[in-house]
């Protein structure tokens, strides 16, 4: 199994959808073939019209807000020693989250089909706020699938989708967190493919919702790349990109663009959700050697039994709930170019808590994980070690959780 | 002669269409869905049985309670084996279908898997998300263990696409009748329904094709000219509703299945 280079990993698969023939596919019921082979078409040419490409840049830049800012964390790098804390500051995006871009592109497809309805499922409830966001500006009617364990947790964002007119569906299944939330919105979609648009939230399901995640939230790396830069004048030596991993769209897209280096140059760290201390309700399948197993239309590794049945999850982090990952995560991890380590809910907590003290932001508990990570080894490393943790997404959601499990908020 | 093409033929002397039931095994308990398996399969011509999954993506609320019921009580991949085991010692001669995901026959592996449905007398598979042509090596070795393979299409299927998949296809082809999970309301007219199926079947008249998906004891008359129709949701949701009013699900849910034979005899 390996990788190429000068191909985005997203084009890295054998004509069955598989990357390393054995991630990914299309595990799909047979009604919706043929919808997702139209896609499949429709974004292959939209995604190298010259047109399509200017639309999609405009509303990065005036609709997204792109690029959000890169910032040296002085303090926290101070504190620990050792290496030098960077973040990337995508939780400035229009609505607080990377899963913004995801969002704006499916609309933009969603239109180019003709379609008049988008659904899509979420977890922190970031998947959904944007995607009745852009819905809303694009003009499509938006339904919402989400875990009612998730609905309650995470209301800031449940608001935000009522206010965006989307109708926000509750899934009181299995679990009711996000593996539920995307079954349901997957079954919808196969009772109304002939009129609705599907976005599934983060790069997994079938291989082509892998692609197109996949190919909009590139963006970010595209945009840290010249912050790198910008900043340093020339690449370092020594660079660390550290990023939370649920479904794996936010740290696909925070490394799209540095993949093709060498990894003692730069190093992708993702961090899973390890859940409570103690506990083995992880959503950690890459840290915790989960078998291949095949999970809403994709072969992956997946938290399960040796029955096949799906395990349940626990995090306090709602967008990192989840049993699956994406298969170009675990195609990472295969050809080692990928690290993948997890952090626990205190641990998360623990770092929100330090990080919120030392600087003026704001990280969600999905990020708090990928700054645990960078907590846990910055002291230990040289201090031309530059790590940069991609923030991507604003705590105003966990805003409950927060006050319930720290007392008070910064 | 398959069990499932015998099926077919002894229906169509009697000029009717044959009748499929789908339960899930294990539901709500591995005795019971045995005897209410038992008890139907005296007007059932075919019995498909399905494989409980946790992470359904394709199936309705009638079918995902009964599942969710299964695996509450506990049953595993051998206990569904062992009751399509116990059901062919007395109903030897009745064709059995089992149907589920394909995760959990990734994780007990393809061979084996086929290998124990030989062994206990499966006679076809049908799997909800093994959609052609990915389904090809999984068919062929089916085949050569004497396991039919049952294709699906639906009315999204590409007509050079149900060309494919008719001509690959074993034993019975199994056409969705609309857009839907399972359970969901019959939302296209029966009349569209047949007009459909009628191109399907005229591109091979050898292949025994059934209808499925949103068929009751209300609508089931209306599509009588089909080879077979398959009946599942209206079952699970009668063994729930025994359950709840704390009657018998063998006895009612027999019932249904005997007024269904007698709408298309
Ligand atoms: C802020 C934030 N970060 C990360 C994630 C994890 O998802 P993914 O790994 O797919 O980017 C989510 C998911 O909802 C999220 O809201």
């Amino acid at each position: 199994m390996k990788l190429k280079k000068k191909i985005p990993l997203i084009d890295q698969h054998n004509k069955n959808g598989f990357w390393g023939n054995k991630f990914g596919g299309n595990f799909i019921p047979e009604t919706l073939k043929k919808p997702i082979e139209d896609l499949t078409e429709l974004f292959e040419k939209l995604r190298y019209d010259k047109k399509f490409l200017k639309e999609r840049d405009y509303y990065f830049k005036n609709y997204i807000g792109s690029p959000t800012s890169f910032i040296k964390l002085q303090n926290l790098s101070g504190h620990l020693g050792g290496a030098q804390i960077y973040a990337k500051m995508v939780s400035e995006a229009n609505g607080g989250a990377h899963k913004i871009y995801n969002a704006t592109v499916h609309c933009l497809i969603a239109k180019k089909a003709g379609k008049k309805y988008v659904v899509g499922d979420t977890g922190a409830g970031y998947a959904g706020k944007m995607l009745s966001m852009a819905a809303k500006k694009f003009g499509l009617k938006c339904k919402i699938f989400m875990g009612a364990k998730d609905i309650k947790r995470q209301k800031p964002n449940v608001d935000a989708m009522k206010k965006n007119g989307a109708e926000v569906v509750p899934v009181y299944s299995g679990s009711q967190t996000l593996v539920d939330a995307v079954s349901e919105c997957m079954r919808y979609w196969v009772s109304n493919c002939d009129n609705t648009h599907m976005c599934v939230g983060s790069t997994v399901g079938p291989n082509i919702f892998v692609k197109i995640c996949g190919w909009s939230t590139a963006q970010i790396s595209r945009e840290l790349k010249i912050q790198i830069q910008s900043e340093f004048k020339r690449m370092p030596k020594k660079i660390k990109l550290i990023n939370c991993v649920g479904g794996g769209s936010s740290a696909y897209g925070f490394w799209s663009e540095f993949i093709d280096y060498d990894k003692k140059q730069i190093e992708l760290i993702g961090v899973e959700a390890g859940g409570p201390k103690n506990s083995n309700l992880h959503a950690a399948p890459l840290t915790n050697g989960a078998k291949l197993g095949i999970l809403h239309g994709a072969a992956a590794y997946v938290c399960q039994n040796n029955e096949g049945q799906i395990n349940d999850t626990a995090s306090i982090s709602a967008g990192l709930d989840y049993p699956g990952v994406s298969p170009i995560h675990c195609f990472l991890k295969d050809t080692k170019r990928a690290r993948y380590t997890s952090a626990t809910d205190e641990g998360a907590l623990n770092a929100y808590k330090l990080v919120t003290k030392l600087e003026k932001i704001n990280p969600s508990l999905e990020p708090s994980h990928a700054f645990a990570e960078a907590i846990k080894i910055a002291p230990k490393l040289s201090n031309d070690t530059i790590i940069i943790v991609n923030s991507c997404g604003d705590a105003k959601k966990d805003r409950d959780i927060l006050k319930e499990r720290l007392g008070k908020i910064n | 002669m398959s069990l499932i093409n015998l099926a077919f033929k002894k229906v169509k002397t009697e000029k009717r269409p044959a009748l499929l039931t789908y339960t899930v095994a294990g539901d709500n308990t591995k005795k019971k869905s045995l005897e209410i398996l038992k008890s139907i399969a005296k007007y059932a011509d075919i019995c498909e049985i399905g494989f409980p999954h946790n992470t359904p993506i394709a199936d309705g609320g009638q079918i995902q309670s009964s599942a969710y019921r299964a695996l509450k009580n506990g049953i595993k991949i051998k206990d569904v084996f062992s009751i399509v085991k116990d059901f062919k010692k007395s109903k030897q001669s009745k064709p059995v279908i089992l149907m589920g995901y394909y995760n959990m026959i990734y994780q007990y592996g393809e061979n084996n898997f086929i290998n124990i449905c030989k062994k206990v007398g499966v006679d076809g598979l049908i799997v909800v998300d093994l959609p052609y042509p990915e389904n090809k090596e999984f068919a062929k070795k089916c085949k050569k263990k004497g396991i039919s393979f049952i294709q699906l299409v639906s009315p999204t299927t590409s007509p050079s696409r149900m060309k494919k998949i008719i001509k690959d296809s074993h034993d019975m082809v199994y056409y969705i009748s609309m857009l839907s999970t399972t359970g969901g309301k019959l939302k296209v007219s029966p009349k569209k329904i047949l007009e459909r199926y009628s191109k399907i079947k005229k591109l091979n008249k050898n292949k025994n094709i059934v209808i499925g998906f949103g068929i009751t004891e209300k609508t089931i008359a209306s599509l009588r000219k089909a080879d077979g129709l398959v009946v599942g949701s209206a079952l699970c949701k009668e063994i729930s509703n025994s359950i709840k009013k704390r009657q018998n699900p063998v006895t009612n849910v027999t019932n249904i299945v005997l007024n269904l034979r007698k709408k298309i005899a």
